[in-house]
């Protein structure tokens, strides 16, 4: 039997080790277009030059002799046969499978922005180790002091912080009126704002670009939906992350935004499995699938779907979104629903001297945190999500500083700290 | 496997296990020289909970799926052979997924060094724990598991 691996970053090495935990034998392909493995979150803090290329790997170095997985490096798969169980490779290759894993991750969104070509030098996408060494290539040959980058999401956030640490002055363009506009709101946001104020950058909300102004291939200006015309010669393009569903066209694997999995990661095509930012899973909150692109999920998903494949039957329970985000030495994390638009949720504040805490409820229990400058015990927040915790006894205790175990009902933190499983 | 357990009706709020668990992971290993350091009071590797008479000290349950491991962006947080979890502080970027992940909230940050500060270790290298071996009231156990 063979296992064909599609994509190769956390969601395959979650599923490989998965797969090897229940099947020593059968073989295991992988197919990637990259060129080695690398933690794609890391790819802030090596722009940065916190960490060093040779640093980015996230497994151990003998991992492939280890799994006894064949990796084949800089193979794109063009096509999926699913009647002939095959995939075909950009150079024609005919590979077979008897299970395949789809984890293809996401790729930038372009804006079709009125004189956008793909081959304007100074303009740079943040998501692939590949395009940070050239967009690195590009800020030391032409000495850049000062970008635009278009999004002040996620990825935005984090082009944002390698760039601050290259002091480099930047400019953020956002349609929303505060920056990681799907978790924060704008208090949350204001904590931000002030340090890249102090950081000499500034923020333009509420603002897009109408024109890009290039001469000769090379950036020039940027002109912007306020009417003001901006010199720059390096733009970042942060808009977003689309799931790479490219390869299902034609295919017969349902595809929604993301590629649609039951809770076995596998799609509506027995024996083709998908995981991480290109699937579309349960997600717990909602019951409903969606696309979470974050690092966690994407590693359980992997493990779920591997132990299938591998014909240990295990269910994916759904997670929510969660992230932690660090910009100019202001930690965050969130968790869940964060900025409710109906009014039947009720909402925990409080903040005090930089530290911000929100807290979404419905129904007495926890659907959504915000946390900045205030991290500590985090993940406590997360459990009672998941557990569904009735907190309406709780409510003064969790916005406190001395928050913790204690304040949790007995017998749930008895469960918790002393029961079986997971515990001790 | 070993695992410590805590037992909340004994502990009498005494922050001993604080105490022996910072100099335990101390550069000195002495009490006075640990606590009295230029560096100011080290972190112990337990969070001490207290509320009003209900007080006691909870660790790192090394979780047989531990999600900080899944979380982990560079797996800095990784598991030994004998089941300990476990920090690289080499690896650590201070992402704090961790932090986020940990539903027991036992990993501690250490903001200024961008580095996970402190986390139990289940004193590796140690025959016991240091907070299990000077616990005066047996809060702090350890039971062996499977």
């Amino acid at each position: 039997m063979r296992h064909l691996i599609i994509g190769y970053s956390v969601a395959a090495i979650s599923a490989i080790k998965s797969i090897r935990e229940f099947d020593k034998a059968s073989e295991i392909v992988v197919l990637t277009d990259e060129t080695s493995v690398y933690s794609r979150p890391l790819i802030s803090y090596f722009l940065a030059g916190q960490v060093m290329k040779n640093k980015l790997s996230f497994i151990p170095k003998d991992f492939e002799e280890e799994m006894k997985i064949t990796v084949r490096w800089n193979t794109a798969a063009k096509k999926i046969d699913s009647k002939k169980k095959t995939v075909s490779t950009a150079d024609n290759e005919i590979i077979k499978y008897d299970r395949l894993l789809i984890c293809t991750g996401g790729v930038p969104i372009k804006l079709p922005i009125d004189g956008y070509f793909e081959d304007i030098s100074g303009i740079f996408t943040f998501v692939k180790l590949g395009e940070v060494e050239k967009l690195i290539k590009y800020i030391e040959k032409n000495k850049i002091k000062e970008c635009v980058i278009l999004g002040a999401g996620l990825i935005g956030m984090k082009a944002a912080e390698g760039l601050l640490a290259r002091k480099i002055k930047i400019r953020i363009v956002e349609m929303a009126d505060r920056l990681l506009a799907n978790t924060f709101d704008k208090t949350a946001s204001a904590l931000l704002e002030e340090k890249l104020k102090e950081s000499g950058s500034e923020f333009l909300k509420e603002t897009t670009i109408k024109k890009i102004i290039s001469k000769a291939k090379k950036l020039e200006a940027l002109e912007l939906s306020s009417g003001k015309t901006i010199k720059t010669r390096l733009l970042i393009m942060a808009v977003g992350v689309r799931p790479d569903i490219e390869l299902c066209k034609g295919t017969g694997v349902a595809v929604n935004r993301g590629i649609v999995v039951n809770t076995k990661m596998e799609t509506n095509i027995p024996g083709i499995y998908a995981a991480g930012d290109v699937a579309e899973g349960r997600e717990f909150l909602s019951g409903e699938n969606a696309v979470i692109a974050i690092w966690p999920v994407a590693a359980r998903q992997g493990g779920v779907a591997g132990a299938n494949m591998a014909g240990k039957i295990t269910e994916y329970d759904g997670m929510f979104p969660m992230n932690s985000v660090t910009i100019l030495g202001v930690p965050s994390i969130s968790f869940g629903l964060t900025n409710p638009k109906t009014a039947d949720y009720q909402i925990l504040l409080s903040s005090e001297g930089g530290r911000y805490k929100k807290i979404v409820i419905k129904e007495d229990r926890i659907v959504g945190v915000v946390l900045v400058n205030a991290i500590e015990r985090a993940g406590i927040f997360g459990l009672l999500i998941k557990q569904k915790l009735d907190v309406s006894a709780l409510k003064k205790q969790l916005l406190l500083d001395d928050f913790g175990f204690l304040v949790l009902p007995r017998d749930f933190r008895k469960h918790f700290v002393t029961g079986e499983g997971t515990e001790v | 496997m070993k695992k410590i357990v805590i037992r909340e009706e004994y502990c009498l709020g005494c922050r001993l296990c604080e105490v022996h668990c910072a100099t335990a992971h101390s550069k000195s290993k002495n009490i006075i020289k640990t606590f009295k350091s230029a560096q100011g009071r080290p972190l112990s590797a337990l969070v001490f909970e207290e509320q009003g008479y209900t007080t006691f000290a909870l660790q790192c349950r090394h979780c047989k799926d531990a999600p900080c491991i899944e979380s982990c962006l560079t797996s800095a947080m990784y598991k030994d052979k004998h089941g300990t979890v476990l920090h690289d502080t080499e690896k650590c970027v201070g992402c704090w997924m961790c932090i986020m992940a940990c539903p027991f909230g036992v990993i501690k940050p250490d903001l200024k060094e961008k580095k996970v500060g402190s986390k139990c270790d289940f004193c590796t290298g140690r025959e016991k724990p240091a907070c299990v071996e000077h616990c005066p009231n047996h809060a702090i156990i350890l039971k062996e598991y499977r």
